[in-house]
């Protein structure tokens, strides 16, 4: 039952904010508060009926759907999916209250609380599914919703970057429904569960190869994976600041989730033959979204550019088909999405002050002319170069580290040279985080900015959306046995399915 | 002799209630005054919905009329009872897509005849005229039944289309689909004449039995090219590249109603007596025939969203839009293309698999016409650009618009779009068809491009060179509105969403029952 009520929460939230009259736009944002905050709520109650170290999924719901072409209505939470879960309610509801203090042009709030609320359906659905259609279909819902989040609330040049946006993931989603009818054919059921457990007994090799490939094209179209992550910086640097977050925070997770639910498990044996083939992309985006870093001017196109890096090494860490490459990666997918949250928010405030989000043009110090904004700017993107003792750290050295002792079936050596390159493509990412710290954050402020001072810090709304992002990014970089413990059962129970 | 002369009414009851309802609108015509002839429309439209009544009522039976007992066929091929006319879940299925195409058409026009621009009492007929022929052909089971069915139903289509009088590209649409449709027939006529010559019979199943038991005929290449013209023949009505070209033109030129009428009933009559032939009688050549609609399948789709991509206007992006869709349409008979497609249970799914597409495409289809419909009163000249902020002058057709173009696109919210892509997915995979699978993968990201366009555009803020007073006064000049267009609008938004919901309505109705 809260299984469906954190879908029809949303989906009954968006229906109300579609149908609110014109005049009562100001309330929209209240009952958009109120709608995610008890979606909120609810799948927190997701936890209720966990044993510890339970394996499997400890809530289910499994009706038919349309028996034609047996689609069931299947729906689990494990270890894997609740983390992301509840990552993407609490973003939802922190986006939704971050629109009580700002709003975009052309404003309209319900409309566009109404989108958000429909993204979380789609978002929170792919996370639950536990049936390869109903997967695409969740998948599906996100796309449309985000093209008009981007395309009406954004920047001069959004329509360009969002059709380039829902062009690309529809091609990676079509190509995931492929690879999933595929898998379909071969073993004749949509059962993810029973499929994972079968460990890819009754698909031939080379229908396993093609399957794997065509989910991987698909799925790493949403990573993004080098070189088909093009679309991301345009995407993002056009967004409006609720978009920039929910599009990194979860968006992105959907694909690496994907591969981890899917690709692994279901035809491993296609996984293991391809995987050195994700490692090397993987480590390609590490390099290219670090390198790219260094030449751009523009905050909101830098962090995007870190995300491509950081994703890099979600993606190796899946790529090593180890226990420890697995949590690796299912940890950085909730340290990015928190960290790169935090990032947006704090860039989209700054761009929403200054109406530009060029470092040149905002000039340094923005520690003494808005220290609140100056100190979280400054606090995510030290967690973002992966300082110790804060959450980006734990995702980014375990999934080097598993690179370093990939799955017995992979080639060590490969793995070897890819763990050093991305070794020293983190240690390029504190540079120009550092680099954009400096320019921006320290020293004086520009003579120019003297007349400024009516620029206002950061308001008490702002400092409620963003303060849980900071207190959590700090809590799972000290202890984060937080996620692990729930991801360990439910990833060893998927990594012995994997060969090795 | 005695069964010639027992005919089930019950099976043939939408037939005579759309017949009965055809000469009563002409005749009450004559008896109207001038200012009320819009009453014609709605005693056609009442004509439809009966008909429709009627075909749930009756049931599915099966209901078998109009037959003959066994006999022996040339080369001893032994036969039971035929019969020309069989009520089915085909039919039913097929007989309430052509009802509710032809009423949401009907609502399409009552403001058209109300404000005189179209002939009342005709309009009704000729579209109840060609309702009847679609409901025969649906439940057509010989050769000839069903050529005689596609004349009557392309028949008033001619004079429908070329309506809109004293409009040179009316005359343009209207000629133009009299020389296709009087080809394509005459094609299809002559590949039915050499198939009663090959194998002695009309009847469906009596022409799959002599096809399947006579090797003699395998060997001659005249049994593939009765095959094949056949095909050709319904390729033109589905509006199959490369026999496509007169759609785009008769779309644009005939009133929008009818456009609407062409794109969805007489696609889908086309559609089923492809079924019929091809799955039926064909089914032993699927060897023959497979290959072919993979191809055409294929051209179709590539085509149609090619072009679709530099449409200026509105009718002919939506006209390329329906012959890509025809592509999509054709693939799950393609897939009969690989040894791996041809069996019993493959055929039977692409046939479940294209009706149900087909279902979903009409109600998707019906939805954006209706929407361009409204549109059309304010804006007769149809350019897309037109459609630029539609949002603030009429929000809620700007939404129906926005949603039915998404559908078409197979993107959620509304899940119809998004399982006809997946259901014509699943028969090609299912079939070991991967390639066309993935030709159609590619097409579908093209067809997102011209379908979101428009979308965007519904919701796009005024564009620099307009002002706001020029637009004002644009508004002003429209027509009244439409309640019947907006009832259109509503009924095909709750259709669609409904079938999203519950696309099994569709998807396992269509079996046949002609079939193993």
């Amino acid at each position: 039952m809260i299984l469906v009520g954190v879908l029809a929460l949303p989906a009954l939230g968006a229906l109300l904010l579609a149908l609110l009259p014109a005049h009562l736009d100001r309330s929209a944002r209240w009952v958009g508060v109120a709608v995610t905050a008890a979606t909120f709520l609810v799948s927190l109650a997701l936890l209720d009926g966990r044993s510890s170290g339970a394996k499997g999924d400890w809530q289910h719901v499994d009706v038919r759907w349309v028996p034609a072409i047996d689609l069931r209505f299947h729906l689990g939470v494990d270890g894997i999916s609740l983390p992301l879960v509840v990552l993407t309610t609490l973003l939802t509801l922190l986006c939704a209250i971050y629109t009580v203090h700002s709003l975009p042009a052309p404003g309209r709030a319900g409309t566009m609380l109404a989108l958000v609320l429909v993204l979380e359906v789609g978002m929170v659905g792919t996370f639950l599914a536990r049936d390869l259609l109903l997967f695409f279909v969740f998948f599906e819902v996100v796309l449309a919703p985000m093209y008009f989040l981007i395309a009406v609330w954004g920047g001069p040049q959004a329509r360009h970057a969002a059709t380039k946006f829902v062009l690309y993931t529809l091609l990676g989603s079509v190509l995931l429904l492929v690879g999933l009818l595929t898998v379909y054919a071969a073993a004749g059921t949509l059962d993810m569960v029973a499929l994972a457990h079968a460990h890819g007994s009754g698909i031939a090799r080379s229908t396993q190869g093609a399957a794997f490939l065509l989910l991987f094209a698909g799925l790493a179209v949403k990573s993004p994976l080098w070189p088909v992550h093009t679309w991301l910086p345009d995407a993002h640097t056009e967004a409006p600041t609720v978009g920039s977050v929910l599009l990194a925070g979860v968006l992105l997770k959907m694909g690496t989730y994907g591969l981890i639910r899917v690709a692994l498990p279901i035809v491993p044996a296609g996984a293991e033959r391809f995987a050195p083939l994700l490692a090397v992309l993987a480590v390609a985006g590490i390099g290219v979204g670090t390198l790219a870093c260094f030449t751009q001017t523009d905050l909101k196109r830098l962090v995007a550019y870190s995300s491509v890096g950081h994703m890099g090494f979600v993606l190796l860490g899946i790529s090593t088909l180890s226990e420890v490459g697995v949590q690796a990666a299912l940890f950085g997918n909730i340290a990015h999405g928190v960290i790169t949250s935090l990032l947006f928010f704090a860039v989209g405030g700054i761009k929403e002050r200054f109406r530009t989000s060029e470092m040149a043009a905002i000039g340094g110090g923005l520690a003494k002319r808005l220290p609140r904004l100056g100190a979280l700017l400054t606090l995510a993107a030290v967690a973002s170069l992966g300082l110790p003792g804060l959450a980006g750290f734990w995702g980014e050295a375990f999934a080097v580290l598993a690179a370093y002792r990939p799955a017995a079936s992979l080639d060590r050596t490969l793995y070897l040279t890819l763990a050093v390159l991305a070794a020293v493509g983190a240690a390029l990412a504190a540079a120009y985080f550092l680099r954009m710290l400096r320019s921006v954050v320290a020293g004086p402020p520009p003579a120019a900015a003297q007349h400024a001072a009516a620029v206002p810090d950061a308001s008490p709304v702002e400092l409620l959306a963003w303060a849980p992002l900071a207190l959590l990014g700090v809590v799972l970089g000290l202890y984060p046995a937080l996620v692990l413990d729930l991801t360990k059962p439910a990833v060893a129970l998927l990594v012995t399915a994997l060969p090795g | 002799m005695s069964q010639l002369q027992r005919i089930d009414y019950a099976a043939v009851a939408p037939l005579i209630v759309v017949s009965g309802a055809a000469v009563a609108v002409l005749v009450a015509d004559l008896f109207l005054p001038l200012g009320r002839r819009a009453l014609s429309i709605w005693l056609a439209l009442a004509g439809t919905v009966g008909a429709l009544v009627t075909a749930v009522l009756a049931g599915t039976g099966p209901r078998r009329t109009f037959c003959v007992p066994g006999t022996t066929l040339p080369g001893g091929v032994r036969t039971g009872t035929s019969c020309s006319y069989v009520v089915d879940h085909f039919t039913v299925l097929l007989t309430v897509i052509f009802c509710v195409a032809a009423a949401v058409c009907l609502l399409l026009s009552v403001a058209p005849v109300a404000e005189d621009r179209l002939p009342a009492g005709e309009y009704g007929f000729l579209i109840l005229c060609s309702l009847a022929g679609m409901i025969t052909i649906a439940a057509a089971r010989d050769l000839i039944t069903i050529v005689v069915a596609l004349e009557v139903l392309t028949l008033p289509v001619y004079v429908l289309a070329g309506l809109r009088r004293g409009d040179p590209r009316s005359a343009e649409a209207a000629l133009k689909f009299f020389l296709v449709s009087v080809l394509s027939g005459a094609v299809t006529l002559f590949g039915v004449s050499l198939v009663y010559g090959l194998t002695g019979a009309v009847h469906l199943d009596r022409v799959a039995a002599a096809l399947a038991q006579r090797q003699d005929l395998r060997h001659l290449s005249l049994t593939a090219a009765a095959v094949l013209l056949v095909v050709v023949g319904f390729a033109f009505k589905v509006s199959a590249v490369p026999f496509h070209w007169w759609a785009p033109d008769t779309y644009q030129g005939a009133p929008v109603p009818i456009a609407a009428f062409l794109a969805t009933a007489s696609k889908s009559a086309g559609f089923a007596g492809l079924l019929l032939v091809l799955l039926v009688a064909f089914r032993p050549y699927a060897f023959v025939w497979g290959p072919v609609l993979a191809v055409l399948a294929a051209a179709t789709m590539t085509l149609g969203n090619l072009v679709a991509l530099r449409q200026r206007h509105m009718v002919r992006l939506l006209a390329w839009s329906s012959v890509a869709q025809a592509g999509y349409l054709l693939v799950p008979l393609g897939v009969a293309a690989g040894s791996g497609g041809r069996s019993d249970g493959d055929l039977r799914t692409a046939g479940a698999a294209t009706l149900a597409f087909l279902s979903l495409y009409v109600a998707m289809s019906l939805g954006a016409f209706a929407c361009v419909a409204w549109v059309t009163r304010d804006k007769p000249g149809n350019a897309i650009e037109d459609y630029r902020g539609l949002v603030r002058r009429s929000p809620v057709v700007a939404v129906a618009l926005a949603f039915f173009l998404l559908c078409l696109a197979g993107l959620p919210p509304g899940f119809a779009g998004l399982f006809a892509k997946v259901v014509v997915f699943r028969s090609a995979l299912v079939g070991g068809a991967g390639v066309l699978a993935l030709i159609m993968a590619v097409n579908t990201v093209i067809g997102l491009y011209y379908y979101l366009r428009v979308a965007a555009l519904v919701f796009a803020g005024p564009a620099e060179a307009v002002r706001p007073a020029m637009a004002l006064r644009a508004v002003a000049a429209g027509r009244p509105r439409s309640l019947a267009v907006a009832a259109a609008i509503g009924v095909t938004v709750i259709g669609t969403v409904v079938l999203g919901f519950a696309p099994q309505l569709v998807i396992s109705a269509g079996n046949l029952a002609g079939l193993p």
